[in-house]
This record gives structure tokens, sequence and C-alpha cells, in this order.
């Protein structure tokens, strides 16, 4: 007990240092856990509402905040990590203020997104109650994983979930992780009518000759069957949750929304409200990067940060049916992925008719060499960031503009656009 | 397997069939850029070409005119062996008459005398490269630039296999910066008749042309009877992204 409350002192402590100097926010956690190597697993230990763990390769962000949404406009209290700090420790440090010395934290219910990696770290600490497993890419950013090895990791995430698992029906690597856990799984997925788009979601699972096999919806499950570009119901047997019109555009958000509320009934259970959840998502506003808009002398800006083929394949169809004056910024720091072969797992064919304004970037050439390899005209390659934007800016005044960017560039471009057009101060999101 | 035809805009010089080997198991880190980067590059020379992606347990295409095959990943490289046990023999004679191949990471291991697992297994390879590769538990990941025959060439490695030469056989080039072959004796890949076997990702054709045309070539005059008929080509883009990668890597000399 007295450990515990020191652990949390200094941590907090350490928070508060750490904040004054601006720095890192996975400090404070690894602090505290010096103290009290088990202050995770007490901390969480009096949420009774459950412990979600929300993994898999893309969208982990945009779904757990909609999960945390859903939760809390339910009349829950809930813990999360919203800063994006993927990692551990990272959920340890934003714990840190909320924490009471005893070391426990009094919410009803705790919901942590995590990459693969660090999920075996947490469940090591903490067995989740449940947890949401999204889907399997390849990314990048993972330089040593392949992907049979992120499937497997997803794959004991869902066994070591104590009482439930929610799974992308579609996903055939989550697919057969869900299939051989324990606990009940409730199914998400994409209805009949658009099922001809999973191509754009998933990534083939080379380790089986066939995909998985379609299954029919039970109690629980539930199919993403849009309207339009915007507009969606997510379809249970027995409610529908609709029509639902998100702030983000595009497939892949309504896919994560569907995940969301598919987790959120079965932890509420006799709880949960369809015009609830409709109104709660509604008014989620888009994470860092997924498709925010900063309006630029009267025109709007979209900032679409792209990670990995799976993603940036998803992004250019979501914005594909409005094409608009584009830019293309890539760079290969340690938070970009250094490797930049990626590019060529993704095909550009979208942007080939109305072409691409600029290449950016450190890696500037190299993305405009891969737009020419599909034959997508590149107006200027300029690789600085900031000769970039005012060219892009000044050649595409009056209309509306895009930059695709990874991690550090648009985190470059952020800093540019708030000192020049007024941005709003911004999170520390990691590149989750 | 399925076949695909790209005429060129004017008349064609002739159909250059190229073969990518297992595209859905052995294509990591954007090695399928290498196909798209040769067909392309095939077409703007004038030629047609007739990209075959071959999969396990299809017909193989035993009058094909160039190869490419990737990496993967053991999963993937588990579900050709069959098919590349089968092919095996023919594809060693077809190297051996000088049919040109470029072999990355994973299939340039195959390509290999065998390669040893950290448990001790000895995977036998289809002994076209006079090479030999060792499991590790050291990753060799990063940035790569190469002196080679056809002048600097940049990539990027990610392999934990250690390959070793054999006495007599050439290397793809000279290491200036990463691993290569094994971090230490500064070779990077092999290079056998007109096999080249490399472990560089990137992917490797598309900023280093001039290795696209070098195989493009053995394959034009083998698809026609006549010498290469290239058509003058300038490449700023990939000349450029090529240059700063090396002057990042090396620094300028
Ligand atoms: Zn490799």
């Amino acid at each position: 007990m007295l450990r515990t409350a020191a652990a949390v002192v200094a941590g907090k402590t350490a928070r508060v240092l750490a904040r004054r100097r601006g720095g890192g926010s996975a400090f404070p956690g690894l602090v505290a856990e010096r103290i009290d190597p088990r202050i995770l697993r007490h901390a969480l230990s009096d949420v009774r509402g459950g412990i979600v763990v929300v993994s898999g390769t893309n969208g982990k962000t945009t779904t757990t905040k909609m999960l945390v949404a859903l939760l809390r406009a339910h009349g829950r209290s809930v813990f999360t990590n919203p800063t994006g700090s993927n990692f551990t420790r990272g959920v340890l440090s934003e714990m840190l203020p909320q924490l009471p010395l005893g070391g426990r934290l009094r919410s009803d219910m705790a919901v942590v997104e995590l990459d693969e990696a660090h999920a075996m770290r947490f469940i090591a600490e903490v067995p989740p109650t449940h947890s949401l497993l999204l889907n399997v890419a390849r990314d990048q950013l993972d330089r040593f994983a392949e992907i049979d090895h992120t499937a497997d990791l997803l794959a004991r995430l869902g066994a070591a979930s104590t009482e439930g698992v929610v799974a992308n029906c579609d996903d055939p690597f989550i697919a057969r992780a869900a299939d051989a856990v324990d606990v009940p799984v409730r199914w998400f997925g994409l209805d009949a009518s658009i099922a001809d788009r999973l191509p754009e979601l998933t990534e083939h699972d080379a380790r089986f000759d066939d995909g998985p096999a379609p299954r029919d919806p039970g109690p629980g499950d539930a199919r993403l069957r849009p309207r339009d570009e915007r507009t969606f119901d997510v379809v249970f047997d027995d409610v529908v949750v609709g029509p639902v019109t998100l702030q983000q555009r595009g497939l892949a958000a309504m896919i994560n929304a569907t995940a969301a509320v598919t987790t959120a009934r079965l932890l509420l259970g006799e709880a949960f409200d369809a015009g609830t959840c409709v109104e709660a998502l509604a008014a989620v506003r888009p994470p860092f990067g997924r498709g925010e808009v900063v309006m630029v002398d009267g025109q709007p800006l979209e900032l679409v940060l792209v990670k990995n083929p799976a993603g940036f394949g998803v992004a250019l169809s979501t914005y594909g049916s409005t094409p608009v004056a584009t830019m293309v910024a890539i760079n290969d720091n340690d938070a970009d992925g250094r490797d930049v072969s990626w590019l060529y797992d993704v095909s550009f064919a979208s942007l080939r008719e109305r072409g691409v304004a600029l290449t950016s970037g450190v890696r500037a050439y190299d993305m405009a060499l891969r737009l020419h390899y599909d034959d997508v005209h590149t107006d200027r390659v300029v690789p600085d960031l900031d000769e970039a934007l005012d060219t892009f800016v000044a050649t595409h005044h009056d209309e509306p503009k895009r930059i695709f960017c990874t991690y550090t560039a648009m985190m470059a471009l952020r800093r540019t656009l708030a000192a020049r057009h007024g941005l709003a101060h911004f999170g520390e999101d990691g590149p989750a | 397997m399925s076949t695909e035809l790209l005429a060129p805009d004017g008349p064609s010089k002739g159909t250059i069939t190229l073969v990518h080997l297992y595209p859905r198991e052995m294509s990591i880190y954007g090695d399928r850029g290498n196909t798209h980067a040769l067909a392309s590059r095939i077409r703007r020379h004038g030629y047609t070409a007739e990209v075959v992606l071959h999969d396990p347990g299809t017909p193989f295409r035993d009058d094909a005119h160039l190869f490419m095959g990737g990496g993967g990943q053991d999963s993937g490289q588990a579900r050709v062996e069959a098919d590349l046990e089968a092919i095996g023999p023919t594809l060693a004679s077809m190297a051996a008459d000088g049919v040109p191949m470029l072999v990355i990471c994973g299939m340039y291991q195959l390509f290999g005398n065998s390669f040893h697992t950290v448990t001790g297994q000895v995977l036998p390879g289809l002994g076209i490269l006079d090479v030999t590769t060792r499991g590790n538990d050291k990753r060799m990941v990063g940035p790569v630039c190469v002196d080679t025959e056809f002048g600097s060439v940049v990539g990027y490695e990610n392999h934990s296999g250690s390959t070793v030469l054999g006495a007599g056989q050439r290397p793809f080039g000279t290491v200036r910066a990463g691993y290569g072959n094994n971090g230490e004796d500064g070779t990077e890949g092999a290079r056998t008749l007109n096999v080249i076997g490399t472990y560089l990702h990137g992917p490797l054709l598309p900023a280093n042309p001039m290795v696209s045309d070098a195989l493009i070539a053995v394959a034009a005059e083998r698809a026609t009877g006549r010498p290469f008929e290239p058509e003058p080509m300038s490449d700023p883009l990939a000349d450029e992204a090529r240059s700063r990668q090396v002057r990042r890597l090396v620094g300028t000399r």
C-alpha cells in the first residue's frame, strides 16, 4: 500500500516535471513502475465494468475514441489513453493524474488502444475482460515483424480475454484468431450488399488457400450497411443503429464505428440504446491526422496520415470520389518507417486523371518516381516541406486541397500551418 | 496463374515474356514494384510485355525470357516449396542457358545451395547461385548503397539470413553503406551469368533503371533473336531519387 502510494506520488511528480520540460509521455509511467511494478494491475483492480484492449494495425485510435464516446454517452465513466500513447507505460502515465494515492482508478470501465506488441506486455500485467480485434495489415513501422507474427500476437490477446472478444469477420487473420478462443465472440463486418469492397480493406492471408468462410450474423453480431458516402446503419438481428453520420468520411471510419458499436453493446448489455449511439457517434471529432480539415485562406485543406499500404489504399479510395488538388509528403525517419518500399504496394491509379500537384519530404523524388510508374503526373517536386506547403497553397489558392503525409511530415506541416494559418494548438498523438 | 499483355504505344518490336514467381507468397516490401518497373520499361522501349504471375501448382512457362522473384515470410516460403522443387531443374537449366533472372531476399536464398536454420536444420536450395545462407539472431535492416558494374545501386535490406559466397562466386556488388550479404565481408548479392540475387528491396528496380535495362536487353535478344533496340530514355526522377540516397548514405565523393 505504502509502496503503491510512493509510486503514485513519484509518477505524478515525474509527470509534472516532464510536462514542464515538454518531454515524452512514457517517462512518468516508467518512474511509477520502477517503484511498484504491479502498479498497473492495482490501478485497474477496481474497474468492474470491463477492461477492454483495442488492437490491430489500422484504426485503433479512431475506434477507441468512438467506443469511449459510446460508453460515456450511456453514462459510464471510462478511463482511456486518448493521446494515442500506444504502450503500457503511456497508459500508466495517462492514468497518473486521475489516480488517488490508494492507487486504484475510480472508473466504471477502461478502454485502451495498444499495438500488438504492447498488448502482450499489458496482458502479462492485467488480464483484459474484453478485446476488440480490428485487422492485420503490413505496417512498415514494425520493421521486424512479419504479418504472421502480428496475427499470432492478436490471437494471444484474444485468448487472454476473460469474458469476450469482438472480432472482424472479414479479416482472415482476425477471423482465424477469434475462432480459436474459448470466450463468446461477437462479430462485426460488411453487409453482403457491399462485400465487393472488401479487398480495399483486407490483406490476403497467404498461409491458407481460402479466405474466411462467410458466416451468418448471430445475436449481438453487427453488419455495416452504408447508405451513401457519409451515412450508414449498423445492423443487428434485432435492432438497427442508424442512420449514423460521422464527421469523418469513408468506409474505414464506418467499419471502425461498427466495431465500436458491437463492442459497446456487448459491454452494456440491456443498457445499450441505439438512439444514444447515433448521437454519440455524430459528435466524435476525427482524431489527429485522420481526415482533419484546416481552413487556409477560406479553403479547406485536409491532412491525411498514411503509414502502410492498406491505410494508404483505403485513404485513396475514401477520397477518390472527390478529387481535389493533392500533395504527397513522404519522410523516412524512424516514426515514418525508414523503408519506403511499401509505396509500391499501393495503387495510385485513382490520382491519374487529376495528377498530383506536389511531392515533398525527404523522399519526395522517390514518391514522384512511384507516381510516374502508375502514370500519375507530378507537377513539382519540392523536398523542403515548408517551401512545398507555400507553393501548394499559392498555386491552388482558390480550391480545396488535400495532403497525404507520413507521420513526421505531418508533424512538420502542422507546425507550419499553426504558425501561418492560425491552426489551433494540437495534441501529442503518436503515430498510432 | 494470370497473364497480362502490355503493348507499347507504337508498333511492337516483339513480345518479352516476364514471369513473376509466386507474387502472392513471395512479394514482401514492395517487391511487386520490380515487375511493375520491368513491364513498364519494356513497353517504353517499344516491346510488348507479357506479364505472367506464376502461382504454386500452375503450369510453368519454360519459354519465358525474364524472371523476377521476391522475398517472403516463412509461411510464404513453405507454401512455394513443393512447386519450386518441381520447377527447380527447369529454372536451373534456363539460368545456365543465360535467361536473365532477378531474385530478391528470400528467393535469393532459395536460389543458393542451402539454408541452415538457427535450429540446425539444413534446407536445400536450387543451387543456381553458389551461396550458402545461415539463419541468424541478428537482423540486418536499413538503407543500402552498393557499387556494382551498373553503377551505384540503392535499396533497403531487411533480412536475418547471413549469406556467404562460394569460392568462385561473383557478388552483385560491393557494400558502401549497409550490411549486404553478411555484414562482414563487404559483398552484396551474387551474380552468375544473367542471374542477379540480392537483398535489396526498395524496391530495387524503379530507382535503379540501369539494372532493369541490363536485364531487359538480354531478354529482348532472347525474345526476338535480334540485338536489343532500346529507345533513348531519360530518367530524371530515378536519377535524382538515387543520387540523393547515395549522398545521404555515403556523402559526396
Ligand atoms: Zn528482405
